[in-house]
């Protein structure tokens, strides 16, 4: 991934591309036409779009809440009434899985801004534009984080600080008068995305280290150096925007990883916590051998979503790869 | 020695000293006061002074950490909370030897059957073989653990009856099939496509092509020329793995009844048992940091290119 890459401006157009298309669109156009044309990234988008939009309206889209028990219908097969059926304690299999969507798409969506774009961009620009110091400062610590496998560090912060967070919770509950913040597991996105996201910054970081340091000797940068630009302007108009190519496709890329980490933290226990919903901890209930036996519906809708989810992820960044890095092919 | 070496060893107490702070700081003190922790209901003044002193809680923070490193050097990782009268070592070694079995069983399963499928990539490229195995491995890679285990195990063990449901008895039984098929099959994916893209690159080499122009066969092109190149790269991901076995672990062992490390991190999760979880992250953690140093430093012997950048930041 750590090749020259000069970034959209000075890529050479696709050469199957009529003339006048290449000429008056922007290069961020260019390439979301590109990517458009190509099966699995639309494919990719659909899957995402389907399923992250059916998580966001989740309460109207949901036939029932996802804490409604009928215990009177329980570990029920897929009825009219219940599509997905229902799980041991009578809770609609389908609307769970909708929320456990909302669940992960708040979880996926904050730990990407804050740990691969906000502290990984921010960081690798000033590790590769001031270099020295700065440079070994931010990347020593990187590589401290990397030292720890990442899952397992957000399993030691996860059952570690998940106690304090709760308390430090429920006193903002108790000072402000905000009543809720408890029960519908603020605590647990706290712990959840911040773990992730502390370990989530160091790839991105590198990459655009790398990049910022390529394009750093790059005659435009010295030109329009030469012509008085300030720092954050060199960072923000010229440098950034041409190191975001193959930052994008990282990311992407990391999407699915991020997704499924929160599965696997909720499977684990140290995720999102009851009531909450999550794919994570409704794969961990249907997974018993007697379950998976007699009452197949509890486990595949989770698991199907969950797969489809990341390969849809997956696919998509390949897909981008494909059109932002065309010598990576 | 080569001074890329040096370098990269000089590097390594550093991060052995940062990774045991920060998990006693975090196992220690993440959780609250030690001493509630471990009294849990039966915390009563008297007892938590008591077992302040037991435990050198009074003592000043950095000799406690100081200790701490003592004990752990001299192979003392604690008591467990859970199983009374335990050690933290009696639980995790015994069990440290099951997982690092499965995990080499699923290490081989990923390169041998990763490297040829990614030669025949390569050597297909574009056409529909080479989309088919590109997109294939694309899907296991998106088929976390805890997905293809239970669909395996209704297969096999539920519907066919062919495969023990769990259950561990060595290296050299039906019930690691499952288990390592599990680990390995993401592993599988990654090793393939790797292979593919250095073998694409070796590919287009003008020594490939000279070797095909002085008339050697096929055969011998693919394993003299292009085999010994393209697997180079293969090195880092090894090393890398690790930490995907340790993931892949926690989850397979503990769906397969495994008795291994990554079923005690899971078990010690949910009862709290900080003094195993705190030992189990630094072993893995000291484990990690180790082959990542290997690797680079094997990978500055192999690709001379690379020594430069291994003293900055090392491969990655």
């Amino acid at each position: 991934m750590a090749h020259v890459d000069p970034g959209p401006m000075a890529h050479e157009a696709d050469a199957a591309q009529p003339e006048e298309e290449r000429r008056s669109r922007g290069p961020w156009v260019r390439a979301a036409l590109q990517l458009l044309r190509r099966p699995k990234a639309v494919f990719g988008i659909a899957v995402i779009l389907l399923l992250y939009g059916g998580g966001i309206l989740a309460p109207v889209l949901a036939p029932y809440g996802f804490d409604d028990q009928d215990l009177l219908a329980t570990r029920e097969g897929p009825s009219a009434d219940h599509l997905l059926g229902t799980d041991f304690v009578g809770r609609d299999v389908l609307s769970r899985v909708i929320y456990s969507l909302r669940t992960n798409l708040i979880v996926t969506a904050t730990a990407v801004a804050t740990g691969s774009l906000a502290l990984g961009i921010t960081l690798g620009l000033l590790a590769g534009y001031f270099g020295r110091r700065v440079d070994t400062a931010i990347m020593r610590t990187g590589e401290v984080f990397l030292a720890f496998p990442g899952l397992l560090l957000v399993i030691l912060l996860a059952a570690t600080v998940r106690p304090r967070v709760l308390d430090w919770v429920r006193g903002l509950e108790e000072s402000t008068g905000i009543e809720g913040l408890v029960q519908w597991g603020v605590a647990d996105y706290l712990v959840v995305f911040g773990a992730l996201a502390v370990f989530s910054w160091v790839g991105v970081a590198r990459l655009v280290r790398g990049q910022v340091i390529q394009l750093k000797a790059m005659p435009f940068v010295e030109a329009s150096r030469t012509t008085g630009a300030t720092a954050p302007r060199l960072l923000l108009r010229h440098l950034l925007p041409n190191a975001l190519p193959p930052v994008i496709v990282v990311v992407t890329m990391g999407m699915g990883a991020i997704a499924g980490a929160e599965v696997v933290l909720s499977w684990l226990g140290i995720g999102i916590q009851h009531p909450v919903p999550s794919l994570g901890s409704m794969i961990r209930e249907g997974q018993d051998v007697s379950i998976l036996r007699n009452q197949p519906h509890l486990i595949l809708p989770p698991v199907v979503v969950v797969g489809l989810l990341v390969f849809a992820w997956n696919l998509l960044g390949d897909a981008l790869n494909d059109v932002l890095n065309p010598r990576a092919r | 020695m080569p001074t890329f070496v040096l370098r990269r060893l000089l590097w390594l107490p550093v991060l052995l000293v940062i990774v045991s702070f920060v998990t006693f700081v975090l196992g220690h003190y993440g959780p609250g006061d030690p001493a509630e922790v471990r009294l849990g209901d039966r915390a009563t003044p008297e007892a938590l002074a008591l077992i302040r002193e037991q435990l050198g809680l009074d003592r000043p923070f950095f000799v406690q950490y100081g200790s701490y490193v003592a004990d752990v050097v001299r192979g003392d990782l604690g008591d467990s909370f859970a199983y009374r009268g335990r050690t933290v070592a009696e639980l995790v070694f015994p069990r440290m030897w099951v997982s690092v079995q499965l995990g080499l069983a699923a290490m081989l399963i990923a390169v041998s059957l990763g490297v040829p499928l990614g030669l025949t990539a390569a050597y297909y490229q574009g056409r529909w073989l080479d989309t088919a195995l590109v997109s294939l491995t694309l899907f296991f890679l998106s088929t976390p653990v805890f997905i293809s285990a239970p669909f395996l195990i209704l297969l096999f063990a539920v519907q066919l009856g062919l495969l023990p449901v769990s259950g561990w008895d060595g290296l050299f039984s039906a019930s690691l099939i499952m288990p390592a098929l599990v680990m390995g099959l993401p592993g599988v994916a990654g090793v393939v496509r790797l292979t593919r893209a250095s073998a694409i690159d070796v590919l287009g080499q003008d020594y490939v092509r000279t070797a095909r122009a002085k008339g050697l066969s096929e055969a011998t092109v693919q394993a003299r020329h292009v085999l010994r190149n393209a697997l180079t790269p293969l090195i880092t991901v090894l090393g890398l793995s690790l930490a995907t076995l340790v993931e892949g672990a926690f989850i397979t062992e503990t769906i397969f009844g495994i008795p291994g490390i990554g079923k005690l991190a899971v078990e010690s999760i949910f009862s709290r048992d900080y003094p195993v979880i705190m030992a189990l992250v630094l072993i893995v953690a000291c484990a990690f940091v180790v082959a990542n140093m290997v690797v680079d430093i094997l990978y500055g012997f192999l690709d001379p290119r690379t020594r430069q950048e291994l003293g900055a930041y090392g491969a990655r």
